[in-house]
Formats: C-alpha cells, structure tokens, sequence
C-alpha cells in the first residue's frame, strides 16, 4: 500500500471530534467567563472606578481565580470538558503561565519555574509585542494623528 | 548451528522459557479489566515520590526486584538485564535498574522495549552466552505527558484518536532451562514509516508496522495466522486494531478472529475516558507480564504471537515536521 | 443587556477557537497567538472598539481583547511619546495582567505540586 492510500485509509478509519458537543461546551463555558467577567467590570465601575481601570482590575481578577483553580488541579478538569472555553478567555493564559511553572517545579527555580513559565505563554507575549509594534507604526506614519 | 530462518527471524534451538514475571500498576490502570492480574496496583502515582522521573524509576525497580524474586533465582545469576522506556535518555530504566548491580542493556524501542528485549535476552539464552536474563519495559502517564506533550495542570482537551500513557511496568525473567512458557522464535521488525505525521494517532503511524513484522514472520516461519490462538499487538489502540485488520486482509493473512491489542485489554475504553486506548512501553509489559503469561499458563492460549509496537519519534522531530517512524517485533511464545 | 452580550459575543469568540482546535489541528498554543495577533490588528484597524463598546467583558476578557489592549495601548503612547511609544506601549498595555500572572502564579506554584490526576 503506498502513502497516498494509506493516508486516506487512516482518515477514514480515525473518528473526528465531535464538534457540536465541543462548541457547545466551550461556548457555555467561555461565556460564562465573560459573563462574571462583565458583573466584576459592573461592580468596579458601580464602585466609581475608571473604564480602564475596571477592565484592567478585571482581568486581574479573572487571572488570579484561574492562577488559584490551576492550583489545585480543577483548571485541567475544567478544560478537558470546555476545549477553547477555557483556553481562550484570559484564564486560560493564567493557567498556560501557572501549569508549566508547577510541572517544573522540580527542574529548579531558575531554570524550571522561570524559564518553562512562559513554554506557552512566551508565544503569545512574543507575538503580541510584534503585532502592537506593527500596529504602532502604522498608526505614527499612516494614522489619524 | 544455523538458528535464523527466512529474511529477519530467529527460530530457537533450545527455546528459553520464561521462569517469573511481575507486573506493577498505577491507579487508573487498576481500575481496568485487567485489575485482577496485577502484582501490585500502587494507589499513588507518584509511588512515594517527589518527581514523575523517580516515580517511574521506583516503579522499575520494584518490578524488576518482584520477578526476579518470584522467579526464586538468586539476583547474582541473573546474567544480563534489559529495560526500556520512553524518557529522554531511557531515564526510568537506568534509575530504576541502578541499585541491581547487574550487567545491563538499555533499549529504546518506544513502547516496542518489551518485545526487544526478550528477543534479545532469548538470543542470548539460545546462544549460550548466559543462564538467566531480567527484561522489563515501563511508562509513566505523567513523565510521559511531560517529555512529549504539555504540562499535565494545562487545561487542554485530548484528541479522539489520542491513546492514554499506561502507569506501568512489566518485567520477565527467562532462563535457558524450565518448564515453559517458552519463547520459540522471534522476528525483528524493520522502521516502516507511512507519512503519519499526527502525533495523536500514533496507533495510524504503528499499524504498518506490526502489519510489515506480521507479514515477515509468517514468510519466513512458512506459517498461517491459524497456527497460533492469539495474536496480541502491543498499543495500536482502537484506530491502530483496525487498520492493522485491513493491512493485513492486503497481505493475504486475515488475522481479525484471533487479533486483539494490549492497549485495548488495558482499559474500559468508554467508561475510563481514555479515547483510542492504552499506549506506552509499560502497556504491552504490563499486559503481557500479568495477563497474557497466565493465560498460557492456564493453557487458554497454547500458541501466542506477541507483537509490542512503537513509535520511534522525538519532540524534536515532531516539530521539525517530520513523519513517525515505527517499529514492530514479533514473539512467538509457546507452552 | 451588555451581560447578556458578554455572555453571547464571550461564547462565540470560545466556539471560533474550539472549531478551529476540532477541524484544523491546530494546537492551543498556536490558536492563542492566533486570537492575540488578531484582535491587535482588529482593533489598529478600529473594528475590535465597536465589539467592545456592543459586548464589553464579552469582548475584552477573551484572548483577542488582550490584543486590543495591547494596540490601544500602543496608539495612546503613540500619541504622548512619537516614534517611542512604538516600543513602549504594548509592553505597558499589558504589564498589569502579565505581573499579576506571573506573581500569583509563581506564589502558587510554590505551594502546589503537580496532581497527576489524570488518576
């Protein structure tokens, strides 16, 4: 059998994921998410806090119950039911910083916790720079200054 | 004396027996069919201790220990001893089998270590270069997790087709001389590598392998799938199991009445969640040591045809975009 | 009402990545870069505002908000600094959420150790 055709017979033969289920799942979660997300950013600005700083105080918020939930291993049960519910919102870069920083606990401070913190996170922070320099520099010589 | 037949196998003379085995577990494996079989299901994965890479070593280490002890040779005369795993640098093995003193091999062979080794520790039993040799084959889910895949707290969901790292160890002890089962002949298989580049359908990359040492084996043994009672591959899984079904109806050597896989042997599939199946050196070892061996001893399997398969990728090569390559070794295991 | 949006908009930003995990293979890591890139330029271009002024938390609290806030900062210290604010603004933008990340999650890994639940 050549590559081609063993290629088609493994497709064939591999169940997919069932999609429906998944997107229900991670839009309830991920909803839910956003929704206390919203009643946090509702209670701050009711506290007379600043827009900004609300949505700031938020995520903080937001990150430290997910930082809390990872440690004491419920983010991963959460995740392995809501897929990208739990991966997209801002909770889910709080537990891709804190699993990685508990799993090498044991390879040291150094080189264990404070280089493999970023194993996931170190990609978003690295392309999020470059897309805001790219943004920047658009908006300094081309934008609506 | 002539003892290699055909293109890749080895028929043995005087075929070794297998004296002793052992087979030590983690929790969820002791949760499955198989819950009965095992020497020792530990209830804490990490074995009482403070890292996954000891955890594995401590788990070999017991096992190897209960064989040889079960088998009631004096650990001195245990000539040769091999293991394997799936960590960088064999770790688990070399940790575990360091307080042994004993001459040693490492394999790497991936999840295929427990068939390499016996064909091996069988040659040199045959050859007359030893009496007695210890083989074990061991995985860790957790360790396992670690070195090729993402941090076990990640919130991530597993792939349909993603097999489950078997918490487990297996060890046999052959010797030159006994009361069988004996390990009659052996065929190594050669790395057979499709294009599968999907890490989480490992069963895909492995099943032309085992279908290619299948094939060899019943060449070069001018046998039929009939001649044995089982065929039991190592961790294909569910994906794997049927692919290698209809591998081998191409090759003219039907072998669904009698094939069945250690990776599905291991786990409830459904009810344990653990999607294509059991994977890893310890599945095949584990299942083989506490569940295969008594059912030839038991005499419900006369002729066994064991065939542990592995996927011989690094990270490094994942990454890089390369293909799996893969590996299969038969053994034949007779009362 | 914006709760309500924020709970809808929320979700469906969730289901877009999981349908991109379950259809393309792309893997987590991958689709996180993905959604930060993207809400960044989505808001250098002015759309990501108008989704945020519609679903608020819904918009701001999935991955790509975080890459809202990094162009929005970056603009703003376009504006006070020039060229400099180029460099300066995204790492400022998101300070706050990475400090706060880093330091709760140093301190709990400190006292946690990993489960291996997986059972």
């Amino acid at each position: 059998m050549d590559k081609q055709k063993y290629a088609k017979l493994v497709k064939e033969s591999s169940p997919g994921s069932n999609v429906a289920v998944n997107c229900l799942r991670a839009f309830f979660v991920g909803g839910t998410i956003c929704l206390m997300g919203q009643i946090f950013k509702n209670a701050l600005l009711a506290a007379n806090m600043q827009q900004d700083d609300a949505s700031l105080v938020t995520a903080m918020i937001l990150i430290v119950i997910a930082v809390l939930f990872t440690g004491v291993g419920l983010y991963s049960k959460l995740g392995s039911f809501a897929g990208a519910g739990s991966v997209v919102p801002i909770t889910g870069f709080a537990n891709a910083i804190t699993a990685p920083a508990i799993e090498f606990k044991k390879e040291g401070l150094v080189m264990g916790v404070g280089a493999k913190m970023f194993l996931v996170a170190g990609p978003v922070l690295v392309y999020g720079t470059m897309a805001s320099v790219i943004v920047g520099l658009f908006y300094y010589f081309l934008g609506g200054r | 004396m002539k003892k290699y037949v055909g293109n890749q196998t080895v028929k043995f003379a005087s075929p070794p027996s297998i004296t002793a085995a052992a087979a030590i577990v983690g929790p969820k494996e002791g949760e499955g069919p198989l819950r009965n079989c095992f020497d020792f299901i530990s209830p804490d994965v990490h074995f009482g201790m403070d890292s996954w890479e000891k955890a594995e070593s401590e788990m070999v280490r017991q096992t190897v220990h209960l064989a040889v002890k079960k088998s009631g040779i004096p650990i001195e005369e245990i000539r040769y001893m091999f293991a394997g795993d799936l960590l960088n640098q064999i770790a688990g093995s070399t940790f575990g089998m360091r307080s042994f003193g004993r001459p040693f091999f490492g394999l790497f062979g991936a999840c295929s270590a427990i068939g390499e080794g016996m064909a091996l520790g069988a040659m040199l039993l045959d050859g007359g270069f030893a009496n007695h040799v210890a083989v074990n084959a061991s995985s860790h889910y957790c360790s396992a997790e670690k070195t090729f895949r993402l941090p076990l707290e990640l919130g991530t969901q597993r792939a349909p087709t993603a097999g489950w790292t078997v918490t487990g160890s297996g060890a046999v002890v052959l010797s030159a001389e006994g009361n069988g089962p004996y390990v009659t002949a052996a065929t190594t298989g050669a790395i057979t590598d499709m294009g599968i580049t999907d890490a989480n359908n490992m069963g895909a990359a492995m099943a032309p392998a085992a279908a290619a040492v299948l094939a060899a084996h019943f060449k070069d043994m001018q046998r039929t799938p009939g001649y044995y009672d089982a065929i039991i591959t190592g961790d294909l899984g569910k994906i794997g199991t049927t692919l290698l079904h209809t591998l081998m109806d191409e090759e003219k050597f039907s072998i669904h009445d009698r094939h069945n896989d250690c990776g599905l042997l291991m786990y409830d599939c459904e009810a344990q969640d653990v999607h294509a199946g059991g994977s890893g050196c310890g599945c095949a070892a584990s299942v083989f040591a506490a569940h295969l061996l008594e059912e030839l001893r038991s005499g419900a399997i006369k002729r066994l045809l064991f065939i542990p398969t592995g996927a011989l990728h690094s990270v490094a090569t994942l990454q890089q975009g390369e293909s799996m390559p893969a590996i299969a070794h038969a053994v034949a295991v007779e009362v | 009402m914006t709760l309500f949006w924020a709970f809808i908009i929320g979700g469906l930003i969730c289901v877009i990545g999981q349908l991109l995990i379950d259809l393309t293979k792309l893997t987590p890591a991958r689709i996180l870069v993905i959604f930060v890139v993207a809400g960044c330029f989505l808001s250098g271009i002015g759309v990501y505002q108008h989704i945020v002024d519609f679903a608020g938390a819904g918009a701001l609290v999935p991955l790509p908000g975080f890459g809202h806030v990094l162009a929005q900062g970056t603009k703003k210290a376009v504006n006070e600094r020039g060229l400099l604010g180029v460099v300066t603004g995204g790492f400022t933008a998101m300070a706050g959420g990475v400090t706060v990340a880093v330091v709760v999650g140093y301190l709990i890994a400190m006292v946690s150790k990993p489960k291996g639940d997986a059972r």
